[in-house]
């Protein structure tokens, strides 16, 4: 469980992170935390309370239960084989949480931005799909620890440079960060979270820095040799890893335009998921 | 402790089905048939099919959000605020799928199952993996076929322009 | 936990898509109805595989093939109420009745 308790410090540090790149205090998202769970709850007409509770909750839920299988080293808090097609489940909770945050709420601006993020969601997923499969067809093993193991000296990152670019983009859209948080917009008002407020924003902003500190964990074992290093043990390089790549994630926002999904539909089904077909053929060609 | 998960996941899918077609907001509906197949994904963990079981819980997940679109889309009275009648046949379809689950049942309870023969491979995913590259290949090439047809044909169907026009 | 139990829950999700099947008038709630049903046959064939003979795939294989149908069943409906709609705003099984042939 430990695994689990380092990625939720993580996801703070992420939330802290991206409130110093944008040149706010280091101690601002804990005050804004303070704040949320003090502030009363907005109502809306007609609203559907409990869809939206459920949408709510289930996104930090889907990032925890995500968490179990991430390795540190070669430790991890529920050891299972099927550990990559676990993680993309728990990952796809993200649009049914999105998509019942905006309809629940009964407000027109939410229902667009939960709909956006579902438009996003074909788009994405299947050239993240084609990509964790990339992976592990190289390594013959849907268990990230052994994805992990399989990469003597050399990184998937390195020899599959589409599938781990993929990755990263389709990381970004999934938690609808940086460049793709159309769905959140500034266009709506703040999109599907719009008329969520107090503890009900946190706990669902939280679930998103959530799922971004367990993708970049997913990125270490999946493209970046997991716990393989010089000197240090296997979890600490772990560590070090998934600090780089959820630096890397926080360090978009803010610093690439806001993507419409539109356009990036077109682009994951016309370039992202050929490319990863490619990727996936030579793998497939070298390791068999 | 078996026992109880099975019974507490049979209660709830069960009872998620049916709250299907009782609730008035299709988004409820929607997510209550998600529930009932997310307990269905349960079972199949108990019974040691972790591959398929998680396969079922990513896969339904993501057929009931699409399928919520269309829901909201088509239907009259989405949100459920105007409660309304949407049934046809009530009591033949309560009387032909009573008399079917009574049948069911009974030959359940009254056919002389067979012994089990084997055991459960170590890695169950290995084991359908050879089979769906192996012996089932052809099953699998059949469902090949018929995604690319299926692609196709909704395709043409959802299209605006329809099949006749250029 | 037996073949019995898992199998009456395969005949009661079976059952319960079965009515909702017959007595829905929205394709789209037709469809959940369908499903149910498949859903059923899923858990069928898990029982099937875990009690029977679990040293065959073959169960496997026809969870496998139940969660494709399930799929293509609703691409297909929703891309037939989808021409239907469009050629005259229904999505009701009763409308459509003049379509047979």
């Amino acid at each position: 469980m430990v695994e689990v308790l380092v990625l939720g410090a993580l996801a703070v540090a992420a939330a802290t992170l991206s409130g110093t790149l944008a040149g706010r205090p280091a101690a601002a998202p804990f005050r804004e935390a303070a704040r949320l769970l003090t502030l009363q709850r907005r109502r809306t007409v007609r609203a559907d309370v409990l869809l939206t509770r459920i949408g709510v909750v289930s996104l930090p839920m889907a990032a925890a239960l995500a968490a179990l299988v991430v390795p540190f080293g070669g430790r991890v808090a529920l050891s299972t084989s099927v550990g990559v097609v676990w993680f993309n489940a728990m990952e796809v909770v993200a649009w049914a949480s999105v998509w019942l945050v905006g309809w629940g709420v009964n407000s027109a601006y939410a229902l667009v931005g939960g709909y956006r993020f579902v438009a996003q969601g074909l788009a994405y997923e299947l050239p993240h799909m084609f990509a964790l499969i990339t992976a592990s067809l190289a390594a013959h093993s849907l268990d990230l620890r052994v994805i992990g193991g399989a990469q003597h000296g050399l990184w998937y990152a390195v020899w599959m440079p589409v599938a781990f670019a993929v990755y990263l983009v389709s990381t970004l859209a999934m938690t609808f960060w940086g460049p793709f948080g159309h769905p959140l917009g500034a266009d709506l008002a703040g999109g599907a979270a719009l008329e969520l407020s107090g503890p009900d924003l946190l706990v669902f902003l939280a679930g998103r820095y959530g799922l971004l500190a367990v993708s970049a964990g997913v990125a270490v074992p999946l493209f970046l040799g997991g716990g393989a290093g010089p000197l240090l043990p296997g979890w600490s390089w772990s560590l070090v890893k998934t600090c780089a790549v959820l630096s890397l994630l926080v360090w978009t926002r803010h610093r690439l335009p806001v993507l419409r999904m539109d356009r990036f539909m077109t682009a994951a089904w016309t370039v992202l998921i050929p490319a990863t077909l490619l990727q996936m053929l030579v793998v497939g060609i070298v390791v068999v | 402790m078996e026992a109880v998960a099975f019974w507490v996941l049979a209660v709830a899918a069960v009872g998620t089905g049916v709250a299907v077609f009782v609730v008035d907001s299709m988004a409820r509906a929607t997510f209550a048939l998600l529930a009932s197949f997310l307990c269905a994904g349960g079972e199949l963990l108990l019974v040691g099919l972790r591959y398929l079981g998680v396969l079922v819980v990513l896969m339904m997940i993501m057929e009931m959000l699409v399928m919520a679109v269309f829901m909201v889309m088509y239907m009259m009275n989405p949100a459920g605020l105007m409660p309304m009648s949407m049934t046809h046949n009530r009591r033949g379809a309560l009387a032909v799928a009573g008399g079917a689950f009574a049948a069911l049942a009974a030959g359940i309870l009254l056919v002389p199952w067979p012994e089990r023969r084997g055991r459960p491979p170590r890695d169950p995913t290995v084991a359908l993996g050879d089979a769906v590259m192996g012996s089932s290949m052809l099953v699998m090439m059949v469902i090949g076929v018929a995604i690319l047809a299926t692609m196709i044909a909704t395709v043409v169907l959802a299209t605006h322009r329809g099949r006749y026009d250029a | 936990m037996t073949l019995e139990t898992f199998l009456l829950l395969a005949a009661a999700l079976f059952c319960v898509g079965l009515y909702g099947a017959l007595s829905q008038q929205s394709i789209v709630m037709l469809m959940m109805g369908i499903e149910l049903m498949v859903n059923g046959v899923v858990v069928a064939a898990a029982g099937f595989w875990h009690w029977v003979s679990p040293g065959s795939a073959d169960g496997q294989v026809l969870v496998l093939v139940a969660i494709t149908v399930m799929a293509l069943e609703m691409a297909m409906g929703f891309a037939v109420v989808t021409a239907l709609f469009r050629a005259r705003d229904v999505d009701m099984t009763d409308d459509a009745g003049d379509l047979r042939g």
